[in-house]
């Protein structure tokens, strides 16, 4: 018998109140990845991360963690998971290593905690009070928690936010010899740039639903994709997009960023340029400017939702 | 997707939670130290209940109450009393209430440690702050000239059941308000028990209000107290009394409970 997936989501549906956080999303997590769930905030990212973690009850559809169920099986599931809330989780009274060492203690076989301490960046601030900590350090300590009890699988929501870009670097070299040594790491994220580097599998989901999966390269297409961002001056006439996709053949997209912008990809060349500056002639529209590119995950999480990944 | 290549790295998995004992006196010993770091919480578990019995029996012939017994002997027992329900009510509603606000109960909740656990832990946790006042104040009532006549199952009864009634009536208080609000609220309730719930005065000293007071928790744990210090012996009516506010306690928590 083959071993369970780490994480297996089966037409979750969650709801506040009127509002459905979570719309029938299916997505599976391989052992030994990290795997990105990304999306925009309020597209049920956490909401999702929770209800694996045990935290909510699916209200429709079937959730599995290592085979077992979150919150039937919490027993059994609980020591073998580690959590990274998005923050807080600690007595302000508390002193950062009291805590680290408190949580340990709930293990059988938990890591040194100095060495955990070190790894994470916690520093000298392993005497300070929790409520003193700045939120990078409160972030770091989370993740110490999340580790100290040897976990077979990760949840971590938000991992870098609130973090400068040393310390963010330092945190995705962890996460990456984590996964080296057997961890799975499920992160939640709303930067492209930490899925596009980090992930061996990127869930894409917005309004509670999963729009795309693939590695970052499936989604990018490997850079074989070309976009160009055309910004005008005063806004484009009605019907733009569709008059320009007409001018530029078949294998393009345009889409429309908002009133003054655009986004045209596909395999574009030099060709597709000329015809784009051609078609803003034509239809009186000054270009303030024109820049290639290469289709990242933002542009493909636009294709897919007509929004912007960043808020 | 890189397979494990080093099985022994440094964050090779090896899950397991500690052995259940290990866990609970982990989490005691952890909320020990925190009650008694907060400043706050020591005033109220320590020196009000110590001011209470000093100030008592300076100024029992002054405000004219009538003991049958020496005033230190009349209010000891009661003093005690009101410290074990500062720090099974008070301190246990405000500190679980800030708990749950600082995400603290949700962070514990996806770790080893069970609901039953951690409410284990937090029992533990109010019995070691409660042997520590019982000396303090002991003392301090000793050295006041107090002379008890005590019978040890009842005193011992009588601190574990009251300190199940007003725990589980804290922590149902600390899971159905808001951290400030349950602030507020315990320390009202405190400060209206203290002053009419006949925890330090005996229930002769609110005339016919008497029966009434003494169903409460604070009375009968009062009433109980006295009764086990004074005269050696077990009150097992008030006994009784203080399982009934711990049953009733224990299924308001049950009810109001969440990780969050």
């Amino acid at each position: 018998m083959s071993e369970p997936p780490a994480v297996s989501v089966d037409g979750l549906v969650m709801r506040y109140a009127d509002k459905v956080a979570v719309d029938e999303l299916s997505l599976t997590v391989e052992r030994h990845t990290i795997t990105a769930v990304l999306g925009p905030n309020g597209a049920g990212k956490t909401t999702t991360l929770e209800t694996c973690e045990g935290y909510r009850k699916p209200h429709r559809g079937t959730v599995r963690v290592l085979g077992l169920d979150p919150v039937a099986d919490r027993r059994d599931l609980h020591p073998r998971i580690g959590v990274m809330l998005q923050g807080g989780g600690a007595w302000s009274g508390v002193r950062a290593m009291e805590m680290l060492r408190h949580v340990a203690k709930l293990h059988a076989h938990p890591l040194d905690v100095d060495m955990l301490a070190e790894r994470v960046g916690l520093g000298d601030c392993g005497r300070t009070p929790y409520r003193r900590l700045s939120g990078g350090q409160q972030q770091r300590l989370g993740l110490a928690l999340a580790l100290v009890g040897r976990p077979e699988v990760v949840f971590v929501d938000e991992p870098t936010a609130g973090m400068d870009p040393q310390a963010r670097r330092t945190t995705w070299a962890l996460l990456q010899e984590l996964r080296g040594d057997g961890v799975t790491v499920v992160l939640t994220t709303h930067y492209m740039e930490e899925a596009e580097r980090l992930a061996d599998q990127i869930h894409i989901i917005d309004h509670g639903r999963l729009v795309a999966s693939g590695s970052p390269l499936d989604l990018t297409r490997g850079g074989s994709v070309t976009t160009i961002r055309l910004v005008v001056t005063r806004p484009f006439p009605p019907g733009s997009p569709a008059s320009l996709r007409t001018a530029l053949g078949e294998a393009i997209e345009v889409v429309q960023l908002d009133e003054l912008s655009l986004l045209v990809t596909g395999p574009a060349d030099a060709s597709t340029l000329a015809k784009v500056s051609r078609w803003c002639e034509d239809n009186g529209v000054l270009p303030e400017s024109l820049t290639l590119g290469q289709r990242n995950l933002e542009d493909v999480f636009l294709e897919l939702t007509g929004r912007e990944l960043a808020p | 997707m890189s397979a494990p290549t080093t099985p022994t790295g440094a964050f090779a998995p090896m899950p397991g939670a500690a052995p259940l004992p290990r866990m609970v006196l982990a989490q005691a010993g952890m909320e020990a130290r925190l009650m008694l770091r907060n400043g706050e919480q020591l005033l109220l578990a320590v020196v009000i209940p110590v001011i209470v019995l000093i100030g008592g029996v300076m100024g029992s012939d002054r405000i004219g109450l009538d003991f049958t017994r020496s005033a230190v002997d009349t209010l000891t027992p009661g003093v005690l009393a009101l410290a074990i329900m500062s720090t099974a009510f008070t301190s246990l509603a405000i500190a679980t209430g800030f708990e749950r606000r600082y995400g603290v109960i949700k962070r514990l909740g996806t770790s080893p440690l069970s609901r039953s656990a951690l409410l284990a832990g937090k029992i533990g946790a109010l019995l070691l702050v409660e042997v520590l006042q019982v000396a303090v104040i002991s003392s301090v009532a000793l050295a006041l000239g107090w002379e008890p006549s005590a019978s040890v199952v009842g005193v011992v009864l009588a601190v574990v059941l009251g300190t199940a009634a007003f725990a589980g009536l804290g922590l149902a208080l600390a899971g159905s308000l808001r951290a400030e609000a349950t602030l507020a609220a315990a320390n009202l309730v405190y400060l209206l028990l203290l002053a009419g719930g006949a925890v330090v005065l005996p229930m002769s000293a609110y005339g016919d209000f008497g029966e009434v007071v003494r169903w409460l928790p604070s009375g009968a744990l009062g009433n109980a107290m006295r009764e086990a210090l004074n005269d050696a012996g077990v009150a097992w009516r008030e006994l009784v009394v203080l399982g009934g506010w711990a049953a009733i306690g224990t299924v308001l928590t049950a009810k109001t409970f969440t990780w969050e």
